[in-house]
């Protein structure tokens, strides 16, 4: 199918091809120009800067990797790091479980079934910065009920933020799981029916094989927005409390987006390790990336 | 045939729907709790934040009256900016992307090839790697107004745009373009009377997405807008509650309550596009 779409495009006719060519400057000019700078170049100077002492890109000198061993040694940048895994295992279970079920209750002939889907969606329109204050004020609310509150504890925070996380992403991922179930062949459910299936064996033999390309699409998406959170991390807790550990502040609810920018706001001096540690947060990012390409490809070529 | 679905629900089902509604409240208390609270006095919303206003603690359009003029930044001015951002921002991203796409399809040259793998390259970059050159070479070319950010929203969002829109410029079948050429139109003709009329779904899904990204963005704004004069909304909230010692919830929770409402009033008009248009931008990863 890709192959041949390839195909069509090579061949694209020169009828079409040569008058077009002349019209580069309307058609591809200006998007080219600014995605050069608003993306080419800043990605370009931020790899560079990353080796670079600085306090503006004009005063950089070359320092080598010193500024990926001062990433790396800093406590709260690993803290950043297991907190960021420990939350994108948590969320991913915890959201596409959730998510896949409400999407199969959905899928059954159900009352209001429409308003619910409805309903869950909601939140993915509001952002994350306005996510994180309702939710700061409701945990607030309920823990003063213990007479503590949320940061007062980096547990209370990191529970928090996958609540609000599970909230918000629930409905997404919903959508993705009933557009997959919808697509299950209505024969194949026939015939499992007439074979005396069971609804538990129907559901694990039939339905969840047929969702696969779905469930992979949601695993890597939940997998790569939790890598990428920041807003509701900055808004919910801003990754208060900080501890002191081997002589480093660390903020205990912070994941690594905003480790990396609070990294930036500590003084000139942490510019270039908060660059190094950018690039080794892009790194971590595009890897899992590619990962989910490389798997929802494989999946494809199968079916 | 419909008619006779609608007549089985199984009692199973009316127990499923009973379910649904107790879970779907966990989905609407937040937003009630918000709405409540934005006419409740500070001391009150602290107190018990899911009270209900009582003749003590109801101050009715108070909070709404503090919160928009708080800090010397009235707060409709940042509801014009963001209105503005998003609609020029998204308007110049669809124009802009859908004809670099039909370019880059019909042209197939190794140069187009390599901007078409560099749009798809900067869709896995996140923004923290580029966010400090970014706002640096944001503030070097003048780029940090509202009226020039819509390019730097171009530049940056142009990867997942230019992908989507590709991907189906491929699936038009050539022929009728060839018959456009051959009746005489030019490219921006073939273009704006031939191609872009079959783009318009295309155009809702990229629309839809990048209306959601712009409008709630907080960081790209941040850091590129000059914060003394420009502001949009979820700065505004970021600044209401970061710059008081103690924050006014009260006030904050009526800002968060005007800035969601246009947002669910824009959802549930249009709701069969954006859930479309969500379900389209996923399967891109």
């Amino acid at each position: 199918m890709k192959k041949k779409k390839r195909d069509a495009a090579a061949l694209s006719s020169e009828l079409i091809r040569r008058p077009i060519r002349r019209w580069f400057p309307v058609f591809l000019l200006p998007t080219l120009v600014c995605f050069c700078i608003g993306f080419i170049w800043p990605f370009a100077q931020g790899i560079y800067l990353s080796f670079c002492t600085f306090n503006t890109p004009k005063d950089a000198t070359w320092t080598g990797i010193s500024n990926y061993v001062k990433a790396f040694r800093d406590a709260g940048f690993v803290h950043a790091f297991k907190n960021t895994a420990l939350f994108a295992i948590v969320s991913i279970v915890l959201i596409n479980v959730l998510a896949f079920a409400i999407a199969y209750a959905l899928t059954q002939k159900m009352r209001g079934s429409s308003l619910f889907r409805t309903i869950f969606f909601m939140p993915n329109l509001i952002g994350g910065v306005v996510l994180g204050y309702i939710w700061s004020m409701i945990f607030d609310a309920i823990l003063k009920h213990y007479s503590t509150y949320l940061t007062a504890n980096a547990t209370y925070g990191f529970w928090g933020l996958v609540i609000l996380v599970a909230w918000q992403q629930i409905g997404y991922m919903m959508i993705i799981y009933i557009a997959g179930l919808q697509a299950v062949p209505e024969d194949m459910l026939e015939a499992a029916k007439i074979d005396g299936a069971s609804k538990s064996q129907t559901l694990f033999r039939v339905v969840i094989p047929n969702v696969m390309p779905s469930i992979t699409i949601c695993m890597f998406l939940t997998l790569t927005n939790s890598f990428k959170l920041f807003d509701q991390n900055l808004a919910l807790t801003g990754g208060a409390p900080s501890v002191i550990m081997n002589g480093a502040k660390v903020n205990m609810t912070e994941l690594l987006a905003l480790n990396i920018y609070s990294t930036y706001n500590i003084n000139k001096n942490w510019h270039g390790a908060a660059q190094a540690k950018a690039v080794v947060f892009f790194i971590l990012v595009a890897s899992l990336a590619i990962a989910q390409l490389t798997a929802t490809r494989q999946k494809e070529v199968q079916q | 045939m419909k008619q006779r679905y609608k007549q089985h629900y199984s009692r199973g089902s009316n127990l499923l729907t009973a379910v649904f509604i107790v879970v779907g409240l966990l989905w609407i208390v937040p937003i009630i709790a918000v709405a409540v609270n934005a006419f409740k006095t500070n001391a009150a919303v602290n107190q018990n934040a899911f009270a209900l206003p009582n003749a003590d603690t109801f101050v009715g359009f108070d909070n709404f009256v503090k919160g928009m003029t708080f800090g010397n930044y009235p707060f409709w001015k940042s509801v014009g900016y963001s209105l503005f951002i998003t609609l020029a921002s998204t308007a110049l991203i669809l124009i802009c992307t859908s004809m670099a796409a039909w370019y880059i399809s019909r042209v197939g040259s190794t140069f187009t090839k390599v901007v078409y793998y560099l749009c798809i390259f900067s869709m896995v970059v996140p923004f923290q790697m580029v966010m400090f050159t970014l706002s640096t070479t944001a503030d070097t070319l003048k780029l940090n107004t509202p009226w020039t950010i819509p390019i730097i929203y171009l530049g940056f969002g142009a990867g997942l745009a230019v992908f989507m829109f590709t991907g189906f410029v491929h699936s038009i079948p050539l022929e009728i373009e060839e018959a456009a050429v051959i009746d005489g139109c030019s490219p921006i003709r073939t273009f704006f009377s031939v191609v872009l009329p079959m783009l318009k779904p295309t155009m809702i899904s990229v629309g839809v997405l990048e209306i959601m990204w712009v409008w709630n963005d907080y960081l790209l704004p941040y850091l590129v807008l000059d914060r003394t004069k420009y502001m949009t909304i979820p700065i505004h909230i970021q600044y209401l509650k970061g710059s008081y010692g103690s924050v006014d919830l009260g006030a904050t929770m009526a800002l968060i309550l005007l800035s969601i409402i246009p947002v669910i009033i824009f959802y549930l008009t249009c709701q069969k596009h954006i859930i479309k248009g969500v379900a389209a931008g996923a399967v891109k990863g």
